[in-house]
């Protein structure tokens, strides 16, 4: 078992450093000059010196572009960015990590609840479908799992924005607070109210968007399940309908649904980039889309490693949680 | 949209009986299929579901008190889209108490279909019992119509009273669960007011039963960390917790190792006789039906062809399907340098023949066998066989070997 | 010997002949290609989704052709259309007395954009005074051609990097690998908008020219699902083939693979490729949506979809449903077409049917 793991860890290493140098090199796109416009209004006002411009070009191999140079370079922004040190953000004056760190609470927590709520209503209705396949409830449910998947999140923004905050008037449009409501010093509660009411869109949009995908996913694996010899055992061993699909069934899906929903849990702190900017959320996917459009490389550099490290993270724990969920991959 | 008729035009031809048609079914056709069958199966299994259903509607009485089990004239058959599989046609057999009834045919003939006719375990919703029926004994004295029992009722027959051992021992055991666990988990649903404790003592005392030298380590473990041989016995130590009053066996050594094979069938008849049960024995091999049954009955395609003693069958056989059966086992005896093989094909089962099934396979057709299918003839009480040959004595003597190649 | 098969097969034909049933089977041979067209029929879900892609290609491809023979629009041509709007316009103040009102005014302008459905254009003018169906037929040609595009070369680089991994194996297999875990673990939409928005800023590229940087950049996130298919075939029929080979002698395996490989990968080739599709088509609107796929003023169904960005002002939103709802609609229905055939196929492909 130790050997599996040690396997999966280096392999995830030297996946890492593989994104980490192909999202390195792609500061390499960058025209000579580009950081050179970045810079211009802050070296302007004084905010940067021409010496710190340098550095930055340095620290993106922007400098010296012959092969060693850019090697050197990148192994001093890889040492830097594993120690934490993410760079300074040109477009938020603070280094990229403080940015990350204040903002990310709310990303994990819209995505952290959609999370919760596709597995509370995705695999009862893929479990359901299953039982019933071909019936009309799978027929309809199967339709509307794909409609989500194929919805653009930023259309289904708009869609819910209009008829219940527009039309309706009964959510909030935008943002995190009502801008013009003031409380109160102490009322916490009434605040947090608040900020959830003005979530309600938000994490309504991501969550039918990934439900579908969960309900799929769940009724395939069921069904190759319940086509299994051990079901017919269950059944002929008298068992009610029930307990074959709920225990005997179930539990056989469950090996990969926890290892496929434990894989998801790192990518929650990742942030919807468009969902959050639709609905002006203040969240790490909003900040990085305007770092992005505005060209702040330090911090789409950071943010991009950042979710690279997330997304390995995530097939490390998948593999892990595979050898602790079934028992034939046990302690050998 | 004629581009799309272009494809979905298939050329039919009449549909002749005997002949496969399935590939020509236009999607007209298969949707007209599919319509009809929906329609037929909802009203099955609404049969089926119901529910608090009073005793009186399925209970009945036997034929024969002596047997466990009669099937008499029972219909099984499949709803598909490209028509209705007829898989079991017409099948009449008793179980005898304290027997082993051995079911013979070759892959597809309806023997498993009719096992789980028996125990309603036919894959819903397309499979049906169609007609006929199943008449059980239970050890109260009571006799139950399985036809028409509904499904809450079946579960307290299943497992209990009526216990299946499946072909397939690596995959029949559940992944995830402790071998202890499954084996607790039917005397806990069957025994009145059982408690863990007991369950466990049960399933131990099983386990030794069926020759497992250490019960304790093989509760623990999970299926995979067992042997072929061992999960079978698991399985047979399953079956047996609750005390059943027969017990199915379908092709439990097919998939064994020819000594472990031995040994398995060893254990069936032991046990058989420990627990004063029946056995109902189903296999392809003729040798495990030599050593174990006590009857055998030889189907084919869908239909039972002849039954009796096992010792008229093997002795006496007189179908041209067992006569061929007899010869196709490879013996050192014969002087021969070919193997024996029927030859031909088991008609299609969606579209089947008026006639006798085994025609166009048969060495000895005469011109009646394509005209009407034969009725069973009785030799003596036990022996009876479905063949026109057989009618007025005017058959060849078995024991001939002239050849009509 | 044939002969006499021959001449024993007549006589029992003729014999047969006077049987009323002819009893030997007649098996008509149905190509495999066929059998899967049936069975991809069956489904009425496939079927609803091949007639969404052709609607959704009639629309595109036809459309702008229809639309210029009646009226002549093209694509970028504005149209003024004058009309009377009202304009309504509150202040909020503090009276004398101290308490709130609110003044109204409201008056009447010339406007010539943003015009309501009518005979003449049917989904109306938008904010720039283009026919908004017009907008979505060129816009679907371009998503379509895009998306098609970007398959196809997403295909090519993963079967041949596919197949170099599984025809060399060892180091090389490997390697690839290694490349094809570390593209599959790249972060997708941020990745891409970087590289978007990177192009965009860079003025020596032509607006025009964003366009091809796009689909190479799109190929790129997607040809590590094809190679992994091909490779993962190639390392199956190799095992086939070598325990074959053990008993026969001197005869490479190779080439059989080969051989076989066409016809075993392709059904699981065209279901990725299909499902893919729709992939594309949204990741390409998202694009546009943020302004970094197709440029303005060309039409693409995201851009339209932007319109109605509530932080430029909720008129859009709220009171042109007209100019960004038919996009969205559009964009669902390509995609899940898609994702309906692709199921589809994938079922029919698959020997085991259920039923």
């Amino acid at each position: 078992m130790w050997n599996y793991l040690l396997k999966r860890v280096a392999l995830a290493l030297v996946i890492l450093f593989g994104v980490s140098a192909l999202i390195y090199l792609l500061s390499m796109l960058m025209p000579a000059d580009y950081i050179d416009n970045q810079t211009a209004a802050a070296v302007q006002m004084g905010a940067m010196t021409l010496e710190d411009v340098q550095r930055l070009k340095e620290l993106y191999g922007l400098a010296d572009k012959s092969l060693p140079g850019i090697a050197k370079s990148y192994l001093s922004w890889l040492t830097s960015a594993l120690s934490g040190d993410l760079g300074y953000s040109f477009l938020y004056g603070r280094p990229v990590s403080d940015v990350l760190s204040q903002y990310i609470w709310i990303s994990f927590m819209i995505a952290f609840i959609s999370y919760l709520l596709e597995i509370a209503i995705g695999i009862p209705m893929g479990i359901k479908a299953s039982v019933n396949q071909y019936s009309a409830y799978d027929y309809t449910v199967s339709v509307f799992a794909m409609i989500g998947t194929a919805l653009p999140s930023f259309f289904l923004s708009a869609l819910l924005m209009n008829v219940f905050a527009i039309r309706l008037g009964i959510l909030p449009l935008q943002g995190l607070t009502t801008a013009t409501k003031v409380f109160p010093p102490n009322a916490h509660f009434q605040i947090l109210l608040d900020k959830a009411w003005h979530l309600v869109l938000p994490i309504t949009v991501l969550t039918l968007l990934g439900v579908g995908g969960l309900m799929k996913f769940t009724r395939t694996n069921m069904l190759e399940v319940l086509n299994s010899d051990y079901i017919r055992t269950a059944r002929a061993k008298g068992l009610s309908e029930n307990v074959v699909t709920y225990k005997h069934a179930f539990r056989n899906t469950l090996i990969p649904l926890v290892t496929s929903l434990s894989g998801m849990l790192p990518g929650l702190f990742g942030g919807a980039m468009i969902t959050e900017t639709v609905f002006a959320i203040p969240g790490i996917g909003y900040m990085a889309l305007r770092a992005t459009q505005q060209g702040d490389i330090p911090f789409i550099m950071g943010y991009n490693m950042f979710l690279a490290i997330l997304t390995v993270l995530g097939m490390l724990i998948s593999d892990i949680m595979y050898m602790v969920v079934d028992p034939r991959v046990k302690l050998s | 949209m004629g581009l799309l008729d272009k494809w979905k035009n298939i050329k039919e031809t009449e549909v002749e009986p005997g002949i496969d048609h399935t590939m020509y079914l236009t999607l007209k056709e298969e949707r007209r299929i599919s319509r009809e069958n929906s329609r037929i199966i909802k009203q099955f299994e609404r049969e089926k579901n119901r529910k608090n259903v009073p005793e009186e509607e399925y209970l009945t009485q036997m034929r024969d008190p002596n047997n466990v089990v009669e099937f008499d004239n029972l219909h099984t058959y499949f709803f598909t889209d490209v028509g209705t599989v007829k898989s079991v046609n017409g099948v009449t057999f008793d179980i005898p108490q304290g027997k082993v009834v051995g079911v013979v045919g070759e892959s597809g003939c309806g023997k498993s279909v009719t096992s789980l006719s028996l125990m309603q375990l036919v894959q819903a919703p397309q499979g049906q019992i169609v007609a006929g029926s199943i008449r059980y004994q239970s050890r109260d004295g009571k006799c139950y119509e399985i036809t028409k029992m509904p499904k809450d009722r079946m579960l307290k027959v299943r497992g209990k009273e009526i216990a299946m051992i499946f072909q397939e021992p690596m995959t029949s055991l559940n992944p995830v669960f402790k071998i202890g666990e499954q084996m607790d988990e039917v005397v806990l649903l069957h025994e009145e007011g059982a408690t863990p404790k007991a369950a466990r003592e049960r399933s131990l005392e099983m386990l030794n039963l069926v020759g497992i030298a250490d019960p304790q380590k093989v509760y623990n473990n999970y299926p995979h960390e067992l042997s072929g041989g061992m999960r079978q016995r698991v399985m047979i130590a399953m079956a047996l917790s609750c005390t059943p009053r027969l017990i199915i066996a379908d092709e439990p050594t097919t998939a064994l190792d020819v000594t472990i094979q031995a040994q398995i069938l060893e254990l069936l008849r032991d046990v058989k006789n420990k627990i004063n049960g029946s056995i109902m024995l189903i296999t392809h091999d003729l040798g495990v039906i030599a050593e174990m049954a006590d009857y055998v009955v030889v189907m084919y395609a869908g239909r039972i062809i002849e039954k009796g003693t096992v010792r008229e069958i093997f002795h006496n056989p007189k179908h041209p399907y067992t006569i061929g059966l007899m010869r196709s086992k490879p013996s050192g005896k014969t002087k021969d340098n070919r193997l024996y093989s029927i030859k031909g094909q088991v008609p299609n089962p969606i579209n089947m023949p008026n006639h006798c099934y085994f025609y166009n396979r048969c060495d000895r057709a005469i011109g009646i066998c394509a005209e009407e299918y034969p009725e069973m003839i009785q030799f003596t009480d036990t022996h009876s066989a479905a063949c026109h040959l057989c009618r007025n004595g005017g058959f060849m003597d078995t024991n001939s070997t002239k050849e009509q190649r | 010997m044939i002969e006499k098969e021959k001449a024993a097969q007549q006589t029992t034909n003729s014999s047969n002949q006077e049987v009323k049933d002819g009893y030997e089977q007649h098996f008509k041979v149905i190509s495999p290609g066929r059998m899967v067209a049936k069975r991809f029929f069956r489904s009425k879900l496939s079927i609803a989704g091949l007639y969404m892609i052709v609607f959704v290609f009639l629309f595109s491809f036809v459309g702008p052709l229809i639309v210029d023979a009646t009226w002549g629009y093209e694509e970028l041509e504005v149209f003024k259309i004058e009309r009377i709007a009202d304009m309504v316009s509150t202040a909020d103040f503090k009276g004398p007395d101290g308490k709130t009102y609110t003044y109204y005014d409201k008056s009447q302008t010339l406007v010539y954009f943003k015009a309501p459905p009518s005979a003449e254009h049917w989904l109306g003018t938008d904010t720039s005074g283009f026919d908004i169906l017009t907008r979505l037929m060129y816009g679907g040609r371009i998503s379509l051609t895009i998306s098609f595009i970007v398959i196809f070369l997403e295909t090519i680089i993963g079967v041949i990097l596919g197949g170099l991994a599984g025809y060399f194996g060892k180091w090389v297999d490997q390697l690839i690998m290694r490349i094809v875990d570390i593209f599959a673990c790249l972060p997708g939409l941020p990745v891409l908008l970087v590289l978007s928005a990177t192009i965009s800023s860079i003025e020596s590229i032509p607006a025009e020219h964003r366009i091809y940087y796009m689909m190479a950049f799109l190929t790129l996130m997607g040809w590590t699902g094809v190679a992994r298919i091909v490779r993962g075939q190639i390392l199956m029929l190799r095992e086939q083939e070598y325990m074959l080979a053990a008993e026969t002698t001197g005869i490479s395996p190779m080439h059989k693979i080969f051989r076989h490989l066409v016809p075993n990968t392709m059904p699981q080739l065209i279901v990725s490729a299909t499902l893919g599709l729709g992939g594309v088509i949204l990741y390409e609107s998202t694009l546009s949506y943020l302004g970094l796929g197709v440029p303005f003023p060309r039409a693409a169904w995201g851009s339209m979809i932007a319109l109605a960005d509530p932080s430029k002002g909720q008129e859009i939103l709220a009171n042109y449903p007209n100019m960004w709802v038919p996009a969205g609609v559009l964009i669902v229905v390509t995609v899940l077409g898609f994702s309906f055939i692709g199921d589809g196929l994938r079922d029919a492909f698959d020997p085991r049917m259920k039923r």
